[in-house]
């Protein structure tokens, strides 16, 4: 018997089975680490530890949280609209010649108040055009968009080197990147932001963008539940025939939605750029945009979900590094795995556990309430 | 430039495209099945990978190539089967179960690398006792002495492994499986309308899942071929977006066997001939980026894919899990 | 339904509708008899609220050609799924020459000697007739000697009942009177004996239809059972040795063609219900036209005709209902008078608005010329099954002053709106943040009507008001659209279902193959009249 069709309360569908879901992946994760020779319990302990157990691990905890809001919101944004941008990795680097072009440009001329947001602008632009292709060959060439933004974030990489290595390096420099920017363009590092106020953080690499990021949750929310475009976004998503017939445009949301993906995507390089290289070096964007897709998915594509989520994988990211450190036998690279695991276990197997809950709920669910057919 | 038309550089270029295409027409054969009964696989990388690494660490904990392969296509094979049983038995989505498995063998094939031997994610270099040597073609003396065709068959058929050899094979042998057999007919057949193959009296799971293990096989000798036939040993990330490629090639060859061989001679050999285009000049074009070459297979699949060159049409029911209830 | 059977009393087949007898019930079931082809017992299928088959008895002659009719949805589909193991029946039990049969797959189905010729081919368009042929029946793992195998066999048996196909095209390109043949070839390939054809006329041309009753003939001389399904009566009369009729999911008769006549069947098909609501019907209005189509000719993506050069009026301060049975073209008609689809050739003037092929009208725009459209389909079109009702009432008026404010939607305007629409059509629960899919048909119907009625429409598309409503909604709904053309809006109603457009309609034309057959006053008009004219055999019955 199909049970696709039966109705869970909602703090099943999206608390219970979600939170299955993760601890299923972090099960496996502990499995892992166990047939490693380590012991699982005080792998997390010692995480924990390193995320949060000092202020310098808090920042960088935050630090990545911030690159994963942004490629996380970017993913959720393109599913609420049925399209799946696998493309966040490229256009995240591609915004990130945006930030460099203007810059290299800009900086010695123009003073910070107008050269930060200028960048920033640059970034979501140069992000934006990098989805843009993918989408129209989606809308109009009937091109498959997860191929095309694979194959994006290929191009993109092939670019990115050929322009560092060729055309934006710093003359006389034989490492493949910018030269640096100047200190208009930063942006304000979190301790130094702190230190005005008084409050005395260690120095690490979380600066302002982590606010932005935040404000994007804000605005991405809104645009998608509060705004009529939001509205005509989730219709198109939902069913095309029901966007035709409310005389919303599917095509048109492909594009404008795919842009916004990408803009949020590439708000990476102000992060990484702005923040904390100050100049366009090779593969900043360092898989941050395909951790987005484990992030959306296990924050449901919503942006609290997106935000917890993020903080995860931002305990995940610099809270392995400590573990790394603490116990040798275990790597950065276990955060990848544990990010494969979720991906797979909130993603592809999301539904597996469903019917045997349905099965449950039926079971023991209060009499049925006075929502019959009729 | 004289040096690119000498022909002793085209015959040593053509020997490496092969080199280079071996594990692409291999993944490129697994996509074929794969996609031909309607499963989308993005996961060639990643089973390429985890096979290569469990080729390395087989062969080097062990010696033996052929447990080394063997292993290797069985973990493969057991990612292909959590594939299906993410997309066949569970009806999720094939991409997100495909870049599950690739960021899953991305991670762990290290993590578990540098738990085992300390070596940064490589796996012991090998001796070549425990590796897949190249081969002399039998008679290669002799024909050698013919014109043109004589140094054609030393330099660039001759003096491979065996697993290049396999790779030749595995394209006619998959034209023959796809286009003479039973289960060929109705592989093509589910990819393209599953309800008629389930009308036909023909259980539509176990001709999927039948052709993601196909699809595993193949990928679990390309890996082993990464790790030691090509290589000495594993290397983290030894793949490099080569199952993409692959990817690529198989669509650019329209999920047709001779045409996505003929995809994936081509990407080769842009590979083979940017490592010696760099730095060199050609006359009128002048000097055409390296990266402009590695980034033409995927520049090329999308233009194909934008219908801008010929039509790629999919097989109608990719992506689509089959539900029989209403 | 008890009167039904007694009506068909008489001229009955002994073996049919007669009440089960006693020992039907216990564990020990008698044995089957061995002259029927198929025995269906007690068959019965539910799909969740819907009671798809309800203790269908059948029994099938071999040798015979056994006709089913019914309405839409009146459960033929579901049950020849479960005769051909697509779906599995609640309860009862299938006999097949006498023995029990146990049909889970379509494998078992086949193994039992059964073909299926589906309504929707079940074919591979790339494939040739002959690889569509040997799909699951090829005799070793090799093709080559199925092949050859099967082109002479097929060879023998499109001589022998003369139709011939193609056998190396690729079956998309063949004609669908051709893609049929390969689906009768499939199932004599396999030997069947008992051969189900669902609608096998609904995509032929009157040349081909003939063709294919020619074969059936043919098939049945030599001893195959044919089910024949279908809504067209004047098939049944004219090729049938036995004929039973389905209605909401129960046989109501069962009778031998040659003791029965279309008017019967017709009366049997649509029952007689009793009427609960009476209007007063608008005779010749004298209002100006607030539809006026013009010989328009709609094609579909695969080429055929669905509307075909069809002209009519709609005079502002009336009815028109158009009947037919569901498929006729009378669903894409409403979709391109609501600017969904464009039309081909022809063109319409609706609120004193032109359209053609040429400069096709948006559904926002008509939305805005108060043209309002209840769709057919509302679980696709209507409302967005996971949105809040609020916001499916906002569905196609998102973008007005009244909904938003500044950039943002006003949801609590939203809110406030639906929740006064909720009230004036007795929505319940009147709860504006419930999500859409979680109210009944009837309400969700309700809230759509709601939300178009609100905007006071000068033209009124409604497509199947009251499918899958309650009574007590269908009574509401129908007052709703009285009171809108007393209201002097044009409406223009789309229904399968006879008593609704006999209900309502000031004036009824019937649609059948694209085009309208029949026009009848909605005062004047009576159910087997139009029941003919839904089959197009109005004449045949004269």
């Amino acid at each position: 018997m199909s049970t696709s069709n039966i109705e869970l309360p909602a703090w099943i569908e999206i608390l219970l089975i979600p939170i299955l879901n993760i601890l299923m992946a972090l099960f496996f994760a502990g499995l892992i680490i166990f047939a490693i020779g380590e012991n699982p319990i005080d792998a997390v302990r010692i995480m924990l530890n390193g995320a949060f157990g000092y202020d310098e691990g808090v920042g960088y905890t935050l630090y990545y949280t911030t690159n994963f809001i942004f490629t996380g919101l970017a993913v959720a944004i393109a599913f609420h609209a049925r399209l799946f941008n696998i493309g966040g990795e490229g256009q995240a680097y591609i915004a990130g010649l945006g930030v460099g072009l203007a810059f290299l440009a800009l900086d010695g001329v123009l003073p910070a108040f107008l050269l930060i947001p200028i960048g920033i602008l640059a970034a979501a632009l140069f992000g934006a055009l990098w989805a843009l292709i993918p989408a129209w060959l989606q809308a109009y060439r009937g091109s498959h968009i997860v191929i095309t933004t694979i194959m994006f974030n290929f191009i993109a990489s092939s670019l990115m080197v050929y322009l560092l290595v060729n055309v934006l390096i710093k003359p006389g420099s034989m490492s493949p990147e910018t030269r640096e920017f100047t200190e208009q363009s930063w942006l304000p590092f979190m301790h130094e932001v702190l230190g005005i106020f008084g409050i005395e953080v260690t120095r690490t690499p979380l600066n302002v963008s982590f606010i932005l990021a935040l404000v994007c949750c804000l605005l991405v929310w809104i645009y998608i539940w509060k705004t009529r475009w939001g509205y005509a976004l989730r219709t198109a998503g939902q069913s095309e025939a029901a966007a035709i017939y409310a005389g919303i445009k599917p095509k048109r949301i492909i594009i404008i939605t795919m842009s916004i993906s990408g803009a949020l995507a590439g708000l990476v390089a102000v992060n990484e750029i702005m923040g904390v290289h100050h100049r366009v070096i090779l593969n900043f964007t360092a898989g941050y945009g395909f951790t987005g897709i484990a992030v959306a998915l296990m924050g449901r594509n919503h942006p609290v979900g997106i935000i917890m989520a993020s903080l995860l994988f931002g305990v995940l990211y610099q809270g392995g590094a400590e573990l790394a450190f603490e116990m040798p036998k275990i790597t950065r690279e276990m955060v990848v795995a544990i990010q494969g695991l979720i991906i797979l276990f909130s993603g592809a197997l999301a539904l597996m556990l469903r019917p045997v809950i349905v099965k449950i709920w039926l079971a023991i669910k209060p009499v049925p309430s006075a929502m019959q057919h009729g | 430039m004289d040096s690119l038309l000498n022909a002793q550089t085209l015959l040593s270029t053509l020997d490496a495209t092969l080199r280079v295409s071996t594990p692409l027409i291999l993944c490129a054969m697994a996509g074929l099945f794969s996609e031909r009964s309607g499963i989308i696989d993005i996961s060639l990388e990643g089973k390429m990978l985890f096979a290569a690494f469990a080729a390395g660490t087989l062969a080097a904990v062990t010696g033996s190539a052929w447990i080394a392969l063997g292993s290797a296509i069985i973990i493969s094979v057991l990612l292909s089967l959590l594939h299906g049983f993410a997309c066949i038995t569970n009806r999720g989505d094939q991409v997100v179960s495909g870049l599950a498995i690739n960021v899953l063998a991305s991670g762990l094939t290290i993590v578990l690398g540098i738990a085992w031997f300390s070596q940064g994610g490589q796996t012991p270099a090998l001796a070549s006792e425990s590796r897949f040597m190249p081969l002399e073609l039998p008679l290669i003396e002799s024909i050698a002495q013919l014109p043109y065709v004589g140094p054609f068959m030393q330099s660039v058929i001759s003096g491979h492994n065996l697993l290049v050899y396999v790779a030749l094979l595995a394209v006619p042998v998959t034209w023959w499986i796809v286009y003479k057999t039973r289960f060929g007919l109705q592989l093509r057949a589910v990819g393209e309308n599953p309800l008629a193959v389930d009308t036909a009296g023909i259980s539509v799971s176990r001709l999927r899942y039948k052709a993601v293990v196909i699809a595993g096989i193949l990928c679990g000798i390309a890996g082993t071929y990464l790790a030691i036939a090509q290589n000495a040993a594993f290397a983290r990330e030894m793949t490099a977006g080569q199952g993409y490629i692959a990817l690529a090639a198989m669509i650019f060859g329209k999920w047709r066997p001779v045409p996505a061989l003929l995809a994936c001679l081509m990407f080769g050999f842009l590979d083979a001939v940017s490592i010696r285009l760099q730095g060199v000049s050609l006359p009128g074009i002048g000097e055409v980026p390296v990266q402009l070459i590695q980034a033409l297979p995927y520049i090329l699949t999308v233009v194909l894919l934008a219908g801008f060159i010929g039509k790629a049409v999919a097989p109608k029911a990719i992506g689509v899990p089959f539900a029989k209830e209403r | 339904m008890q009167h039904q059977q007694a009506k068909g009393e008489g001229k009955g087949l002994p073996l049919s509708s007669t009440p089960p007898p006693d020992y039907l019930a216990s564990d020990t079931n008698p044995p089957g008899d061995q002259s029927l082809a198929i025995e269906l017992r007690k068959i019965s299928k539910r799909f969740g609220s819907v009671q798809a088959n309800k203790d269908i008895d059948l029994k099938v002659e071999r040798g015979t050609i056994h006709g089913i009719v019914g309405e839409n949805g009146a459960g033929k589909s579901t049950l020849m799924s479960i005769l051909y193991g697509f779906y599995q029946a609640d309860k009862g039990e299938i006999l097949i020459n006498g023995k029990p049969a146990k049909i889970k797959s379509s494998r078992d189905a086949i193994s039992a000697g059964i073909g299926m010729v589906h309504q929707h081919f079940m074919l591979v368009d790339t494939f040739s007739v002959l690889e569509n042929v040997i799909l699951g029946a090829e005799q070793s793992a090799m093709l080559k000697a199925s092949e050859e195998n099967a082109r002479e066999a097929l060879q023998q048996l499109s001589d022998e009942y003369q139709m011939s196909v193609p056998l190396d095209a690729p079956v998309g390109d063949l004609p669908v009177g051709q893609q049929q043949r390969t689906e009768i070839l499939k199932a004599l390939y396999r030997n069947a004996e008992i051969l189900i054809l669902d609608e096998p006329t609904g995509v032929l041309t009157p040349q081909e239809a003939d063709q294919l009753f020619r074969v059936l003939q043919a098939l049945k001389d030599r001893g195959v059972t044919i089910i024949l399904i279908t809504h067209k009566l004047r098939e049944i009369m004219d090729v049938t040795d036995n004929v039973s009729v389905l209605r909401l999911g129960e046989i109501v008769a069962t009778q031998r063609t040659a003791d029965t006549s279309t008017t019967e069947l017709a009366e049997l098909m649509v029952g007689r219900k009793l009427q609960t609501q009476q209007f007063k019907k608008v005779d010749n209005p004298g209002g100006e036209n607030g539809i006026a189509v013009h010989n328009l000719t709609v094609t579909d993506d695969r080429g055929l005709t669905r509307v075909d050069n069809v002209s009519f009026e709609v005079k502002r301060g009336e009815i028109v209902g158009i009947a037919g049975v569901a498929g006729n073209g009378q669903s894409t008609l409403l979709e391109v008078l609501a600017g969904i689809q464009s039309p081909d050739t022809g063109s319409f003037t609706i609120n004193n608005h032109q359209a053609n092929a040429n400069s096709p009208i948006t559904p926002k725009e008509m939305r805005e010329i108060g043209v309002q459209h209840v769709p057919e389909d509302r679980l696709r079109l209507g409302l967005v099954k996971s949105f809040t009702a609020a916001e499916s009432s906002v569905l196609g008026y998102q973008n007005r002053k009244r909904f938003n404010w500044r950039m943002f939607l006003n949801i609590r305007s939203i809110r406030a709106a639906c929740k006064k629409l909720m009230q004036a059509f007795d929505v319940r629960p009147p709860d504006p943040k419930l999500r859409s899919s979680s109210f009944s048909g009837g309400n969700q119907q309700k809230l759509i009507l709601a939300r178009e009625l609100d905007k006071s429409p000068s033209v009124l598309l409604v497509g199947q008001p009251t499918r899958g409503v309650d009574i007590g909604a269908i009574e509401l709904i129908h007052q709703k659209i009285i009171e809108i053309r007393d209201a002097n809006c044009a409406v223009l109603l789309v229904s399968v279902e006879l008593d609704e457009i006999m209900t309502l309609s000031d004036r009824i034309l019937v649609m059948f193959e694209g085009r309208i057959v029949g026009t009848m006053k909605g005062g004047e008009a009576d159910k087997t009249t139009l029941g003919l004219m839904m089959a197009n055999a109005l004449d045949d019955a004269a």
